[in-house]
């Protein structure tokens, strides 16, 4: 029963970090760009004359998105429409479910777990979960029966698959070296034996370049061609639209978590097993939100400094040069990886 | 509008025709596209280039922003001006609010020429003359409206007084209004004697109304 109490706390945690912190996002993105091009930045929501440096803003954002009309086309395929954005989401946060925010941590006589959703295959449920998102992308291009939509669909489609593909064999590499697909013990392996972008300098950028894409922002926004080209939520306004532009920053969270987990060492800096034992996790966790908030800042100031990819750049960067380097990548760590064991 | 205007007193060159007029002062000068290399092509390399500047643009303007927090001053970390609260800055050669000269006696610049309401795209100024008193001139305006509703701010009336009786110099850009009657100048508003009010429009009348003018 205890287990069960902590695994829905923890989970609850999780959901908590990634709403929040999806929440928060709208304001880092703000301040992000308008620091680095010399501007300040949304400073006007103010509650009793404070403003806080904007961060009032998201709460101004919500509210405005949940009193906003939701307006539903009359030609769009229900109930595929309003089920879109929900599967988009749905997807995106369960993957937050799996990352190792820490270790096993040992309290009154028993040992807890600190991973929401300790699975012996985490890398394959996460990348499960991302490609699942995809689905949400075609059903909302589909099912709002426009043609813009559709094709933005298609196009986030497109990506989507390409960049997978580079993904799955950029992560393969990854896990050839910690011999495992358990987060949880991937991570252990890294406190054990030195960080993941030790051993995997390529992958770690060829990680980033594929999970950029995947979190469908620019300079990867062709599905959602956010100033010119039409996009696979154009026919979708109010709450569904906050929930397609929620499960890009989620996206982001989830891929700056696995990130995080697979390449920079998870919740393991040098000199923390010093830390005693029931502090230790509050510590891990502290370490890991951290590493991921120093992603997301990381993928945030890629976001504002590259123009976005035309469509055939972006599908040639994906085949012909991530591909081939990921798999190069992967086999000469195969080869390494047995020729030392 | 169907009146002619004269020609231009700077005629371009006809279709066909060759000119090398302004191209001893400026040569066309051919500028070397940069090689595209494997550098550039394998992008990886760029892009971290191009994080470097924004990442130093963004960690400048963090230190001169928590230098300004704390009062120690320095530079500021941003270009922004927080418009209403502080003034708008405009660049002195921008056309603002139209504004009427004196003479050094006071009496106003302006002679009554027509040139500045003949030139008028927007037709937005509106002269009444009479004979003038003074022996220098021979009339002056009895009345000078501009209608702010009509102005496209172009300058041509600026341009084309011959006495520099007009510019468009106060700096004022802010002339919003919440009804046209408001958007009309008068001549001593113009001049600076009285506080700008409503008024009623083209106060002269129906007779005053051109044939061709907008009426409200």
């Amino acid at each position: 029963m205890s287990d069960l109490l902590w695994s829905f706390l923890l989970v609850c945690a999780a959901l908590g970090f990634g709403l929040s912190i999806s929440g928060l996002l709208g304001w880092v993105e703000r301040k992000q760009s308008a620091v680095m091009q010399d501007r300040i930045g949304a400073n006007r929501a103010s509650i009793f004359g404070l403003r806080l440096i904007g961060l009032f803003h998201p709460i101004a954002d919500a509210l405005k998105t949940v009193t906003k009309e939701d307006f539903e086309p009359p030609f769009a395929l229900q109930p595929w429409h309003r089920l879109a954005p929900t599967l988009s989401l749905a997807f995106s946060m369960a993957a937050l479910a799996a990352l190792p925010y820490g270790d096993t941590v040992v309290f009154a006589d028993r040992s807890w777990s600190l991973q929401p959703l300790p699975l012996s295959a985490g890398v394959v449920f996460m990348l499960g979960m991302l490609s699942l998102g995809v689905h949400g992308v075609v059903m909302a291009g589909y099912a709002s029966n426009s043609n813009y939509a559709l094709l933005g669909g298609l196009r986030g489609a497109a990506q989507m698959i390409s960049y997978e593909v580079s993904m799955v064999a950029t992560l393969a590499a990854v896990l050839f070296v910690y011999g495992t697909l358990d987060l949880g013990a991937a991570a252990r392996w890294q406190a054990e034996h030195g960080w993941g972008i030790l051993y995997q300098p390529l992958g770690f950028l060829l990680f980033l370049a594929a999970g950029a894409a995947e979190t469908k922002r620019i300079p990867f926004d062709v599905p959602e061609g956010e100033s010119e080209i039409v996009g696979y939520f154009t026919e979708y306004s109010g709450m569904k639209f906050v929930m397609f532009m929620m499960t890009d920053f989620i996206e982001t969270i989830v891929l700056s978590g696995l990130c995080t987990a697979l390449f920079l060492g998870a919740w393991h800096v040098p000199g923390i097993a010093a830390i005693p034992q029931p502090w230790l996790g509050l510590a891990q966790v502290a370490v890991f939100i951290f590493k991921t908030l120093a992603m997301i800042f990381l993928l945030m100031q890629i976001r504002w400094t590259l123009p976005r990819f035309r469509f055939d750049q972006l599908l040639r960067l994906g085949w012909k040069n991530l591909l081939p380097l990921s798999l190069a990548n992967a086999f000469v760590t195969l080869w390494a990886v047995y020729l030392l064991s | 509008m169907s009146e002619q205007r004269s020609p231009s007193p700077y005629p371009l060159p006809n279709a066909g025709e060759e000119t090398t007029a302004g191209l001893e002062r400026h040569p066309v000068r051919a500028v070397e596209r940069p090689p595209f290399g494997l550098r550039e092509r394998i992008y990886v390399v760029e892009v971290w280039l191009g994080l470097a500047i924004t990442f130093r643009h963004l960690f400048v303007n963090l230190w001169r922003h928590t230098r300004r927090a704390l009062g120690l001053g320095g530079p500021p970390g941003a270009v922004t001006i927080q418009y209403p609260e502080d003034p708008a800055v405009v660049a002195r050669r921008a056309r603002s609010r139209h504004r009427l000269l004196k003479r050094d006696d006071g009496t106003p610049r302006c002679t009554a020429c027509m040139m500045c309401e003949t030139i008028c795209p927007a037709e937005c100024i509106h002269i009444r003359a009479e004979g003038s008193p003074a022996v220098i001139v021979e009339k002056r305006a009895k009345s000078f409206e501009i209608d702010l509703g009509l102005c496209v701010f172009c300058g041509y009336c600026v341009e084309a007084c011959p006495v520099d009786a007009i510019r468009m110099d106060t700096g004022e850009v802010t002339l919003s209004a919440l009804s046209r009657e408001e958007l009309l100048w008068t001549m001593p508003e113009l001049l600076g004697d009285e506080p700008h009010g409503p008024h009623p429009l083209w106060p002269g009348g129906e007779s005053e109304k051109r044939p061709g003018r907008f009426v409200y």
